[in-house]
């Protein structure tokens, strides 16, 4: 690519999306099914999966025909590897030259949320996780635009209702849809809300709907050793026996 | 709830069949009434109910409108009734928590907005009891969800989405294998002000249903209603399911099981 196609490809605005949600909730063939559905309204897609350890999901998606590229955290907090790289995976979504980017993040952990202000912002969650789970998932399901409940065919109409409500009661504000990943029932509709996704020509400056964690202790820097006496930095003690509150700072 | 609204019918405006024909009828379903749909796998009936479910707009491949007491939704009446127009029952359905049913009943009423523990509580009874009233052998109130037989499990599924579903139409998907009272459970269901649609391969429920339809290649085919010989064909069906029920009571009590005609007497 010469320098003013690079430029050209750069300036352009794109969809954005991101997708959060716990592991082996269906995200990806959520995702892949919907991408198909964009495919047929004419809107292209690019895929970028952040993932810890190992990932198989970008052939899933290649075999659907989408432009995939797979970020692996290792031995990094996966959370703070994704912010990290939110700049470059957008620019080599761009260079995709799709209408639309969907970023998928698998293994944050509860406390994170990878969703950011003025990015239309998904979270995927399974009804086979017990109807306390709204509560716990945080912030990546209560600062999300759009909840996605997935595995609904399995489980009885009214632990649906029951989830749907609690869902409800962390996210006052986002729309909550059941969707099928295997038979693809819900995709088109999904695909219709994603292609009003708002464009946006770069990510540099945009803002995290939620700080992330702190870190930074011995154990960021490769510690295995257990105890007191191992631990520098950012170490916090429980007072174990006592109740503690949750905490939902913002 | 705020956005409740009762819904007395819902229309499916003619579409067309998978060749592109289009459909011969506008099809009108109404609360009080037990539609049946029929017609082999792959003739259409999921694409029917996933049009009803996702409020179709010409949006769909079969190109049909849904209309709500015959009028196009708005798009405030789209948004609140979009995923939850539709309350569902299949065979492949199963409780997953780990919940006594009278605890596990009553967070569902709570969520339909009874704040009133008491209330609450009092609700989830009755839709126990109606469950019970349908399975085969009763249950406790503190029974284990994961503990129900299926039979059991389906009773208290049917009892609830009849006495607490929100949503307006109730679609049951091939629950007849299900150890579950079918008659009884038609007249709860009718009892319960929701538009009701049925797909399966029942004789007993496709002829109960007050009307029939039958889907091939992606379109309504025919709308039939009983005719007078399938009235008779009907109640001598529905006998010869009564016998079958007092048979498998017999067996299960350890009774004496007698002969053919004590179960099944020749009309």
């Amino acid at each position: 690519m010469n320098e003013a196609a690079h430029e050209e490809a750069t300036a352009r605005p794109m969809r954005l999306v991101t997708v959060a949600g716990p592991p082996a909730c269906g995200k990806t063939a959520v995702v892949a099914k919907t991408c198909a559905k964009l495919r047929e309204a004419g809107v292209s897609t690019a895929v970028i999966k952040f993932d810890c350890l190992q990932t198989r999901d970008d052939a899933l998606y290649q075999a659907a025909g989408v432009p995939v590229s797979v970020a692996l955290s290792g031995g990094l907090c996966p959370d703070h590897f994704f912010a990290s790289n939110l700049e470059e995976a957008f620019a080599w979504a761009q260079h995709t030259g799709a209408d639309c980017c969907i970023i998928e993040t698998a293994g944050l952990c509860n406390r994170c949320s990878p969703h950011l202000r003025g990015v239309m912002a998904l979270c995927i969650i399974d009804n086979l996780m017990g109807i306390d789970a709204p509560e716990k998932i945080g912030p990546m399901l209560r600062l999300a635009d759009l909840v996605l409940v997935t595995k609904g065919d399995l489980v009885s109409q009214a632990e649906r209702e029951v989830y749907r409500h609690r869902i409800r009661q962390m996210n006052s504000r986002a729309v909550i849809r059941h969707i099928n990943g295997l038979t693809g029932q819900g995709c088109q509709e999904l695909a219709q809300i994603l292609a009003l996704a708002p464009a946006v020509a770069t990510v540099t400056d945009m803002k995290l709907r939620f700080s992330m964690p702190a870190a930074v202790c011995s154990y960021c820097l490769s510690e295995t050793r257990i105890g007191a006496r191992y631990q520098k930095g950012n170490v916090r003690k429980v007072e174990f026996g006592h109740r503690q509150e949750g905490q939902h700072g913002e | 709830m705020a956005n409740e609204q009762a819904i007395a019918s819902i229309t499916v405006t003619a579409g067309r069949d998978k060749a592109g024909n289009p459909e011969p009828w506008d099809l009108t379903f109404r609360t009080g009434e037990v539609v049946a749909l029929l017609g082999p796998t792959g003739s259409g009936k999921s694409r029917l109910l996933s049009d009803i479910e996702s409020l179709a707009d010409g949006d769909t491949p079969s190109g049909r409108r849904l209309l709500l007491d015959g009028q196009a939704p708005t798009a405030e009446q789209r948004f609140a009734l979009h995923g939850r127009l539709v309350a569902q029952l299949t065979q492949n359905m199963n409780f997953v928590l780990d919940m006594a049913a009278l605890e596990f009943v009553t967070a569902h009423a709570e969520s339909r907005g009874i704040a009133d523990p008491a209330a609450a509580t009092a609700a989830a009874r009755q839709v126990i009891d109606a469950a019970n009233a349908l399975a085969g052998e009763p249950f406790a109130p503190h029974t284990q969800l994961t503990q129900l037989s299926g039979g059991q499990s389906r009773a208290l599924m049917i009892a609830d989405t009849a006495l607490l579903s929100w949503s307006p139409v109730l679609l049951l998907d091939e629950i007849e294998n299900a150890g579950v009272d079918k008659r009884a459970a038609m007249r709860l269901l009718l009892g319960s002000d929701k538009i009701v649609v049925i797909a399966t391969h029942d004789p007993v429920l496709a002829l109960s249903a007050d009307r029939r339809m039958v889907i091939a290649n992606g379109a309504v085919a025919a709308v039939l209603t009983r005719t007078p010989a399938e009235e008779a064909l009907l109640t001598r069906l529905a006998t010869q399911e009564e016998g079958l029920a007092a048979l498998r009571h017999a067996l299960r009590t350890g009774a004496p099981v007698r002969a053919w005609e004590a179960f099944f007497p020749t009309p």
